[in-house]
């Protein structure tokens, strides 16, 4: 980790201006990042440890239980070759980019976008209310949103049952098309988010630029186009990546409403390495799933901070 | 903005047509559980319970059923929340007040680990446990709960520490107070709003979290609600979907009245945007 950060840190080098101690100051230099310390230890231990041990892990045939549970010995690349190999995993990392850009790039943003712009046309008491239902959702522990999307779509569930009400016979949705449902139950979950984000960046729009724009005869369209966008799309870049790396973890929602099934229909990266390690006690071959997940994770953090680059001095 | 042409007011009726839908779906999932932790009978259909009663809740608030798992959530929630804060505090002084050459790799360190997928991580988690002998231990639990949780309590505290004017600490400064001094009887006092929005906002993710405590605890009786009520839906779920609501329910309550009172009385919406904006 710390040569990726040493590459970020390089990136972006030279914009606050060299402020290096000089030796004699090396001492209260020393003092005063004592503070940093226990910080640097939890860091260190629960989560700089696992990630190397992950990587290591990954090269080992370690498993929960019988004999390589006792000495685990390294075994290279098999645990990868292996990985590429197995359909589940191909067909996991399949659905992951599906849901990745089924629920976060397409569902939540879109929809976080235009529930912020239809917000600014809307009376106070409707935007209040609805305001309310979206962040509801978003506030709820994710497991207990899960067990209502999971009574949303059940074959006996709400859906069903509205659809009945206008004479169509539902599928039964968790079976049928597992990943629509988690998509639009991560959707509805999460949107609340991109909504936050966007409300924010539409008020900083100045009005002026808005107004002069539809007195030159801009349609809504041109104006989303060609002023809007292009005003916060600093805001969209930001909201598309972490939105992207919150999609990438979610783990209770799937769980909870299939199972990752039926057989192995919906289980993402995250799920199938559940799976692998706890189900079926292949704790190797599970920690080079989780590996693959945190490089994911890892190459959209750079991308992210790269792009962005947050003021950090 | 100012909509009165009539295109303005035919653009008004339509938004909150639309919205008005939008709400509706969003509304369906909550109202089933709502209605089916009053509802004796409750099944998954969306229905008006026929003698709305207080009994899933009566069923449910037993000792061994919800008061022990949620005494247990508020414990992981609670001890994860004192110490991510802490050691937040802490970190957050030096990298707000001092230009350290640790300063900006170590921000970058931190912006990073905030991006990371935990989820990712819970598998080799468990083999750290297991070789730490930590499995099943609430404090191994916590522990590693603070360690995820410090990243973005980090970068929150610093930013609210840099709004904190330094001059009030150049005076104490200046009377001869060491570094803690300054930062207990000074720098906090000053920004116990913005330590109150990282407390809050630890909290309610540790209370939320289900897949943490769900690997790396095994015992029941150590189990905090979001894994208990796991449980219940995979014994119970088939026949009791009203004490599952009503279970849900309470479980949930401590959350959103911690987020109304973080957007009502710390103006904490904004201050959490801002720190996740970056």
């Amino acid at each position: 980790m710390s040569s990726l950060t040493e590459t970020v840190a390089t990136g972006s080098r030279g914009r606050g201006g060299p402020r290096a101690p000089r030796p004699r100051r090396a001492g209260r230099t020393l003092g005063r990042s004592i503070p940093l310390v226990p910080s640097m230890i939890l860091i260190a231990v629960f989560l700089l440890g696992p990630v190397v041990a992950s990587f290591y892990g990954s090269f080992t045939n370690s498993a929960l239980t019988g004999s390589a549970a006792e000495g685990a010995s390294f075994v290279g690349l098999q645990n990868y070759l292996d990985l590429f190999a197995n359909p589940d995993f191909l067909q996991s990392v399949l659905l992951t980019v599906i849901f990745l850009v089924g629920s976060a790039i397409i569902g939540q943003n879109v929809l976080g976008l235009g529930l912020a712009m239809l917000m600014q046309n809307a009376n106070a008491v409707v935007r209040g209310i609805v305001g309310t239902l979206v962040v509801t959702a978003w506030i709820l522990p994710e497991i207990v949103a899960a067990f209502a999307a999971y009574a949303f779509f059940h074959d006996d569930g709400t859906l069903n049952e509205l659809l009945a009400l206008v004479g169509i016979h539902g599928a039964n949705w968790l079976y049928a098309v597992p990943m629509l449902a988690v998509i639009l139950a991560n959707v509805w979950r999460g949107t609340a988010f991109s909504m936050l984000v966007y409300s924010a960046a539409i008020t900083e729009v100045p009005a002026d630029v808005v107004e002069s724009a539809e007195m030159d005869g801009a349609s809504g369209g041109k104006r989303l186009i060609y002023i809007t966008l292009p005003m916060i799309r600093r805001s969209i870049s930001t909201n598309l990546m972490l939105t992207t790396l919150q999609t990438l973890s979610v783990f209770t929602l799937i769980f909870v409403m299939t199972g990752g099934g039926p057989g192995t229909k919906s289980s993402t990266l995250p799920i199938l390495a559940y799976q692998e390690a706890f189900k079926f006690s292949q704790l190797g071959y599970g920690t080079a799933i989780a590996t693959i997940l945190l490089v994911i994770g890892a190459i959209f953090s750079i991308v992210y901070l790269r792009a962005l680059k947050p003021e950090v001095d | 903005m100012g909509m009165t042409s009539p295109s303005g007011r035919a653009m008004r009726q339509v938004s909150n047509g639309v919205l008005i839908v939008i709400g509706v779906c969003f509304a369906l999932p909550l109202a089933w559980l709502l209605l089916a932790s009053f509802d004796p009978t409750a099944n998954l259909t969306l229905k008006w319970p026929g003698t709305p009663t207080l009994d899933n809740f009566t069923a449910v608030l037993t000792p061994d059923l919800a008061f022990l798992p949620l005494f247990n959530s508020l414990l992981l929630s609670a001890g994860c929340a004192i110490i991510t804060v802490a050691v937040a505090v802490l970190a957050a002084y030096p990298l707000s007040r001092y230009k350290m050459r640790i300063n900006k790799p170590y921000l970058y360190g931190i912006l990073f680990g905030t991006c990371l997928p935990i989820t990712a991580m819970m598998v080799p988690v468990y083999s750290l446990f297991v070789a730490l002998n930590l499995i099943d231990s609430m404090w191994g639990t916590v522990l590693f709960m603070a360690a995820a949780s410090l990243p973005m309590a980090i970068w929150m505290m610093k930013n609210f520490m840099d709004s904190v004017p330094i001059v009030l600490e150049e005076a104490a400064w200046a009377d001869g107070a060491s570094m803690m001094a300054t930062l207990t009887r000074v720098v906090v006092p000053l920004m116990r709003p913005g330590i109150a929005v990282v407390f809050i906002f630890v909290f309610v993710q540790a209370w939320g979290n289900f897949f943490v405590p769900f690997v790396l605890l095994l015992s029941p009786e150590k189990q905090p609600a979001a894994v208990s009520i796991f449980a219940f839906f995979g014994q119970y779920g088939a026949v009791a979907y009203g004490k599952l609501a009503a279970f849900s329910l309470v479980y949930s309550v401590p959350v959103l009245a911690l987020y109304v009172f973080t957007s009502r009385v710390l103006g904490g919406g904004s201050a959490l945007a801002g720190a996740i904006k970056g």
